[in-house]
């Protein structure tokens, strides 16, 4: 449904994204994961046609963007980073502004009181955009997205700035999405992805370093076989049991809170079966025991480790 | 047919509203029309003191004219200034891009946006002569003449409002450039002795008053059309130009 063909964009001598293929299938959800810079948004915009590529082609459900770009536009339904509406335009008005000028067939105000109702914003109709809160702000700009039913979603950090419970609810309501068009979302956040996603392309630097299914990743994530043990006692007495229980190959020190917790990083060959031994010599020896859990990756050490195995780790610092 | 167009009149309608529906557009035209009010009155009051045996109403229109155009320039860049450093500023300029609309179509929307405005607000000077038509009927057709040529006049103002608002984000400086483009434009051949003798022919040539000022004696030449229509070409295809780097330069 999405192609994208050695894409690349230079804004002047800084390469902002450097020869990225990569496809979508129909029906799929697929995350563009990489930190702040490496290259999203300017994919995305070359997607929706706002920007040329320097070199590269790109087609929507087999139409050219250079090619025939309105046609393609007409298929796209596209939330920009910087979520922008008019202030002073009312929902429900903004609304009907977007699908006329997206080109809605037949009763535009059916298709906004769809958009709003699968939103969530029928009961904001009638407000003034620029009174909303951001968390409705954000459920307007994916209306507009929504409204001429594209089939092909494009939403560039759709849940950043927004309250937790806010987040649960555009995730779920981008699941809902799914089963109606091809969806390619942005974000920085590691768990977003395992939420939302089916397939994830991760980026550093403008390029697409590795691509992965959510399982894959979510078991890189997991794969150092760390766990994480949060444990109030002596130190020297807690190390010195952790160390000597079967398995531990490593243990590191991350962090000794004022209240006396002890935050461990315990590096073993077989995680969860380490777990439940942890667990008892700890309960045996008397100290309390506050968290065991595995130790998830953070999305910069992923990062590092992908360079790693790619070979690329100079590439770091 | 009416599905081709229908994107451009929801874009025309959000224009539209964007301007009578915000303040702005009624501070304008109040203050427009204040300013005017007060120079037909002294206009008029002139001719009826000094009128040394001239045709009042014919002359009173040139005078009358010339000094609602100086009105215009100075509220032009008002109602230009925003029409897209706004949507720059907002970022709806992204939103705008990425809709179906030809760039053609966006510009076309909201020069005519615009024009709606100076339409309505200098529309309403035509009080003036009904009034003294009620007095002493005349011929209505050098009448007629003038508000062409306001038009015309005005189109071209407003394209180069909305080249220089397509080039900032913010609203003040493209207005302060409006203001100087379209006083300049208005003024060049305002001293003829201050320029070169063989200079003077190209200078008046470009000069909006030069082919402004036959309208007002009620004489419609198709070189005085031309002028108006060319720059409001050539703005239009600069907006066009200015609106496609975005390609090219990256950033918005």
């Amino acid at each position: 449904m999405i192609h994208a063909e050695h894409l690349t964009k230079d804004y002047g001598l800084f390469r902002a994204v450097d020869d990225v293929s990569f496809r979508v299938q129909p029906g799929e959800i697929v995350g563009l994961l990489g930190p702040n810079g490496s290259g999203k948004t300017t994919i995305m915009r070359m997607l929706t046609g706002f920007f040329a590529p320097t070199s590269g082609s790109c087609s929507i459900a087999g139409i050219d963007i250079a090619g025939d770009p309105r046609q393609a536009r007409r298929m796209i339904g596209y939330l920009p980073e910087r979520v922008a509406l008019y202030p002073d335009m009312s929902v429900q008005g903004f609304l009907a502004f977007i699908a006329k000028v997206r080109g809605v067939e037949g009763r535009v105000q059916g298709a906004v009181d769809e958009a709003m109702e699968v939103c969530g914003l029928t009961s904001m109709a009638k407000r003034q955009i620029g009174k909303l809160s951001k968390g409705y702000r954000q459920r307007v700009g994916i209306a507009q997205a929504i409204i001429h039913q594209p089939r092909v979603l494009i939403l560039d950090e759709p849940t950043v700035g927004l309250d937790p419970r806010q987040i649960v609810d555009i995730r779920s309501l981008i699941r809902t999405l799914s089963g109606l068009a091809t969806v390619l979302l942005s974000t920085h956040i590691l768990p977003e992805v395992s939420v939302t996603c089916g397939r994830v392309l991760i980026l550093d630097k403008g390029q697409v370093i590795a691509e992965d299914s959510v399982e894959g990743l979510t078991e890189k994530t997991a794969g150092r076989g760390e766990t994480l043990v949060r444990v109030s006692g002596a130190e020297p007495d807690i190390l010195a049991a952790v160390r000597s229980t079967a398995g531990v190959e490593e243990v590191e020190v991350l962090e000794r809170s004022r209240g006396g917790v002890l935050a461990l990083a315990v590096r073993s060959a077989r995680g969860g079966a380490v777990r439940s031994h942890l667990v008892r010599a700890l309960v045996d020896g008397g100290w309390s025991v506050h968290e065991v859990s595995p130790r998830l990756m953070s999305l910069e050490e992923l990062f590092v480790d992908i360079l790693e195995r790619a070979g690329r780790g100079e590439h770091r610092p | 047919m009416m599905g081709a167009i229908r994107p451009f009149c929801a874009l025309l309608a959000k224009e539209l509203r964007g301007f009578f529906a915000s303040p702005l557009v009624y501070f304008v035209g109040a203050v427009f029309l204040a300013l005017s009010g007060y120079y037909f009155y002294t206009n008029l009051n002139a001719f009826i003191t000094f009128g040394f045996g001239e045709s009042i109403v014919e002359h009173l229109w040139q005078r009358l004219y010339a000094d609602i155009v100086r009105v215009v320039i100075t509220v032009i860049p008002l109602v230009t200034m925003g029409v897209f450093a706004e949507e720059k500023h907002l970022g709806t300029v992204e939103l705008l891009y990425t809709t179906p609309l030809r760039d053609f179509e966006i510009f076309a929307a909201k020069f005519l946006a615009c024009m709606a405005v100076f339409v309505v607000i200098v529309g309403s000077t035509v009080l003036y002569p009904v009034l003294i038509y009620r007095i002493e009927p005349f011929d209505s057709s050098s009448l007629a003449s003038v508000y062409l040529g306001l038009l015309l006049l005005i189109g071209a103002m407003v394209s180069v409002g909305i080249f220089l608002s397509s080039l900032t984000e913010t609203q003040l400086i493209a207005a302060m450039f409006t203001y100087g483009a379209v006083l300049l434009l208005w003024n060049l051949s305002w001293n003829e002795a201050a320029v070169p003798g063989d200079l003077l022919g190209i200078v008046t040539q470009l000069c909006a008053f030069d082919h402004f000022e036959p309208f007002g004696r009620g004489v419609i030449d198709m070189k005085d059309v031309c002028y108006f229509v060319a720059i409001i070409t050539l703005m239009g295809w600069l907006t066009m130009r200015s609106m496609e780097s975005r390609q090219w330069r990256g950033r918005r």
